[in-house]
């Protein structure tokens, strides 16, 4: 399985979240809103974000095909022995 | 008869936890993949809890808010964006890959997987020693955290010593009976608790000010350099270099590493990846924030003492204080029976067994694990009574030791050209570099090596380009020998 070239989108993305995960833009401001320094809410509101495309990218398939596999299996597929088969607890 | 109602609280809590841990050694089997990843069994909430709970420790909950106050609290971000982001971005570059191979060929920990996709036991034996040696200060670590942690809580009655040797005994104690499915249930336990208490605490101080503004009023009153972001301590160097030697570090922490082995599905891995920045802001945004508001709070915290606790102790009854360190108590804990546990999986299988007795029983080896175990918390108990540094310093020395291994594991995980050789290079000449800079500082007779490399970025960050580009020039330029299978890494078979 190849990987779609829409799938190579999330690479500037995750580079992008975990660079402004760092509120750069708000270098020395010190503007108080809501009870606190605005870079704080801007970390509040980029972790949302970010679980927000997270879970896009796990539901998109792109997670299973940047790893060169099928999306849609669960289990470490082929002759991978899968966690939960029969004689094993 | 307060002090009978803290430590009441402590022990109490702590013999919950031996508790829970008891039932969970009752349902384990006696194979190492038991022992050690209970048999990839591992659910959503229990992994997540488990990560979440290992990876916090006395650095987070003591040292976290202690910066807080004495810098300002910009350290929510850097560890959130290290944590919280990049920390969840290596969980799928390297964990789920890591996750794959690992259900595929069975292995148990770190050491073994790259012996045997090179064909090395010395390539095993080198990854396991290095990883040994700087789990030794995090160990540490965790000791004098609760040893000033029981200081702060009884005002001295009990000695930093007292404190320090009471989490040696359990950690080994629990170690020893419970495996990794009673880590992993405890740290359950112990991550839901310190989560509330955290929050609790937040909420109970900032109604003891007058609110979150009147909180944030008065810490800028005493120190208006903390409403701005940056500056100070908090350089760009500062928070680039503190992020990504961290975060990487941490991907190689043992007891980090082996959460990668032990998840049920993949579905639990990608559950467990998008739920993790929420997760960690939970936790980092009230404890963080708890520092940097105590900043603003009349309170004066004596040298060497740990803010948290002396300003809930100003604000909050004593049994709820007690709580919160029993709280922080359960996250070094968490943290501390997790490296144990894997220190010993490193020291059995990949010292132990290949190296000194390759026909060992499975009952030796078990024996050997556990008295390794005891040696090294005991050996690490001495080291943190001489308490070398602060919380954060001892911590960030131990992160980066590790960081210098990410970028040769990631290499041998994509790069199929990868080589013995280039890995045996880009893994030892950082380590050897690295380890004589932490020597000049606390050894006269070595020379005292720059810290920063290139006008103030960290020199293990340096380091870690000078691992990447060992293992890729390296390899270029040798062979793979017979032994060598790069097909072992290959997960896309199907």
């Amino acid at each position: 399985m190849t990987r779609s070239r829409s799938d190579l989108v999330w690479i500037p993305t995750f580079a992008v979240l975990v660079a402004f995960a760092v509120p750069w833009p708000l270098w020395g401001v010190d503007r108080v809103v809501a009870g606190l320094p605005v870079w704080i809410w801007w970390h509040v509101a980029w972790l949302g974000l970010c679980t927000a495309l997270f879970a896009l990218f796990v539901r998109s398939g792109a997670w299973e095909r940047g790893m060169g596999r099928r999306p849609g299996r669960d289990v470490a597929g082929g002759d991978a022995p899968a966690p939960a088969d029969g004689d094993r607890r | 008869m307060t002090l009978g109602l803290s430590l009441g609280v402590v022990v109490g809590y702590l013999v919950a936890a031996l508790a829970l841990g008891l039932v969970a050694y009752r349902v384990s089997e006696s194979t190492a993949e038991d022992y050690y990843l209970a048999n990839r069994s591992i659910g959503t909430l229990v992994l997540l809890f488990t990560t979440f709970a290992t990876l916090l420790s006395a650095f987070t909950f003591f040292g976290g808010p202690n910066l807080a106050y004495a810098a300002g609290p910009e350290w929510l971000i850097v560890m959130g964006t290290l944590d919280g982001v990049l920390f969840a971005v290596l969980w799928y570059v390297i964990g789920y890959k890591q996750w794959l191979i690992g259900a595929r060929n069975g292995y148990v920990t770190l050491g073994e997987m790259l012996g045997d996709r090179f064909g090395s036991t010395g390539l095993r034996a080198l990854v396991a020693g290095v990883s040994l040696l700087w789990l030794f200060p995090y160990v540490m670590l965790q000791q004098m955290g609760a040893g000033e942690a029981l200081v702060g809580l009884t005002d001295g009655a009990v000695p930093y010593w007292g404190g320090a040797a009471l989490i040696t005994a359990f950690m080994i104690l629990y170690v020893a009976v419970a495996g990794l499915r009673g880590v992993a249930w405890t740290d359950t336990l112990q991550g839901l608790f310190m989560l509330s208490v955290v929050w609790i605490a937040a909420a109970w101080l900032v109604s003891a000010l007058g609110g979150v503004g009147a909180a944030t009023e008065g810490m800028l009153a005493a120190r208006p350099e903390f409403g701005g972001f940056g500056g100070g301590t908090y350089t760009p160097g500062f928070i680039i270099s503190t992020a990504i030697t961290i975060a990487f570090g941490v991907t190689m922490f043992p007891q980090i590493n082996q959460r990668f082995f032990v998840a049920k599905s993949a579905a639990t891995l990608k559950r467990s990846f998008a739920l993790w920045p929420v997760l960690v802001l939970l936790l980092f945004l009230p404890a963080f924030m708890l520092g940097a508001w105590a900043a603003g709070t009349p309170v004066t915290v004596p040298e060497n003492a740990n803010v948290l606790p002396v300003v809930l102790g100003e604000y909050t009854p004593a049994w709820f204080t007690a709580l919160v360190i029993a709280g922080a108590m359960a996250a070094m804990m968490s943290s501390s029976d997790s490296m144990l546990l894997s220190g010993s999986s490193y020291f059995t299988r990949d010292l132990y067994r290949p190296v000194v007795n390759a026909d060992a029983s499975e009952r030796r080896e078990a024996w050997v694990a556990r008295v390794g175990v005891a040696g090294f918390a005991a050996l690490a108990f001495v080291a943190s009574l001489f308490r070398p540094g602060t919380l954060v310093e001892v911590g960030g020395t131990a992160f980066s030791g590790f960081a210098l291994l990410a970028l040769p594991v990631i290499c041998a995980l994509y790069w199929d050209r990868t080589t013995r050789t280039g890995m045996l290079a880009g893994v030892a000449v950082p380590q050897v570099a690295y380890l004589a800079v932490v020597l000049s500082a606390v050894v006269g007779a070595v020379p005292t090596l720059p810290r920063t490399v290139a006008g103030g970025w960290d020199v293990a960050l340096g380091l870690m380009a000078l691992s990447a580009v060992l293992t890729v020039g390296v390899s270029l330029l040798t062979a793979p020998t017979e032994e060598e299978d790069a097909s072992r890494f290959a997960v896309a078979g199907d």
